[in-house]
């Protein structure tokens, strides 16, 4: 599995501390509450509500520097839209990995 | 350069305000979550260029655009590229910036905006003061109604009114020519007769001592015909 980095956020704050904080902070308080409501509109099989969830972590995802993740998630969510859950274990090891990643930071 | 962001993402919200912060000249007023309070600010100030997310749930970009009173310079950032061919059905939506948006393609993007505030000079808006420039308020049965003035196309006089022509609707009021055209804007707006006023950048046409603006023909006066042959950008 690929690994999440900075390089685009430290690229974009060209040394801007107060950014990356900003940023970081971000993430770190909304990744958990989204995972949360992933979960929930999944047990209830609401996909449309599920892939708003997506659509909103694959930013993060982007941000994160995993474009391969990114490119999964974007399946997922088509999926999703679709009315079926095809590439749900996928995501959510990309969820995993990304949860690891901010929690360090 | 003034402008907004609307974005129900955080973090796409956060990033947008840092790419604008290395841009000299260009400052963030304010940030949206969603486009309801995105108009409600609208509703009372005035921005030269709007950062539109399109995928926001319950009121989408293209909901929000179709709300607009008066069309702004739109950049839409979005994390689908299939928008794109729908956003460039609407003439303001300046550019597509795909998220994550790069340094380089939002510095491309600001130079495309730049560009079209300068093909559009009367859109230009940096703060309240301006506004009063852009609009023209005029008393129709006791009430004040607010024209875009760069929507005007045609001002004509009829006795002792005015009829002055827009694209969505005419507005008779009781005024003269004269005192009408104090208030617009030289650069845009032309006398080419005693009883017409007409917005150059409306002209369609011009043939022999007539000028074709929308669907009406308009007679060019002797008098002000040179001023008029001036003011055209003739090859």
């Amino acid at each position: 599995m690929e690994t999440a980095n900075l390089t685009y956020i430290k690229n974009l704050s060209g040394g801007d501390i107060s950014f990356e904080e900003k940023i970081i902070t971000i993430l770190k308080s909304e990744l958990p509450e989204e995972q949360k409501t992933y979960f929930f509109c999944l047990q209830n099989k609401n996909y449309k509500d599920t892939a708003e969830i997506v659509h909103k972590l694959k930013h993060k995802i982007s941000i994160l520097g995993l474009k391969k993740s990114y490119q999964i998630a974007v399946e997922f969510e088509e999926n999703l839209l679709k009315g079926n859950a095809m590439g749900k274990d996928d995501f959510e090891k990309i969820l995993m990995n990304m949860t690891k990643f901010v929690e360090q930071l | 350069m003034n402008c907004i962001i609307i974005d129900d993402e955080s973090t796409a919200r956060t990033i947008l305000a840092q790419l604008c912060k290395n841009v000299p000249d260009l400052l963030v007023v304010d940030e949206f979550p969603n486009a309801l309070q995105a108009i409600k600010f609208l509703n009372e100030n005035q921005v030269d260029l709007i950062f539109l997310d399109i995928h926001m749930p319950d009121f989408s970009g293209f909901d929000f655009i179709k709300t607009l009173k008066k069309p702004t310079n739109i950049v839409v950032t979005t994390s689908d590229k299939g928008y794109a061919l729908e956003a460039f059905e609407y003439d303001f939506i300046v550019d597509y910036l795909v998220k994550p948006i790069q340094i380089e393609r939002f510095e491309k993007s600001i130079k495309k905006v730049e560009k079209a505030i300068e093909t559009k000079p009367t859109r230009k808006a940096t703060s309240g003061q301006e506004n009063v420039e852009n609009d023209l308020y005029v008393n129709i049965d006791r009430r004040l109604i607010k024209i875009d003035i760069s929507s005007i196309y045609l001002i004509e006089a009829k006795g002792d009114y005015i009829n002055v022509k827009t694209q969505e609707k005419n507005y008779i009021v009781h005024s003269t020519l004269k005192k009408i055209e104090q208030k617009l804007p030289d650069s845009l707006f032309i006398k080419i007769h005693r009883s017409y006023i007409i917005n150059i950048d409306k002209i369609i046409d011009i043939e022999d001592n007539s000028v074709l603006i929308e669907k009406d023909v308009i007679p060019v006066s002797r008098l002000c015909r040179p001023e008029l042959m001036r003011r055209l950008n003739l090859l």
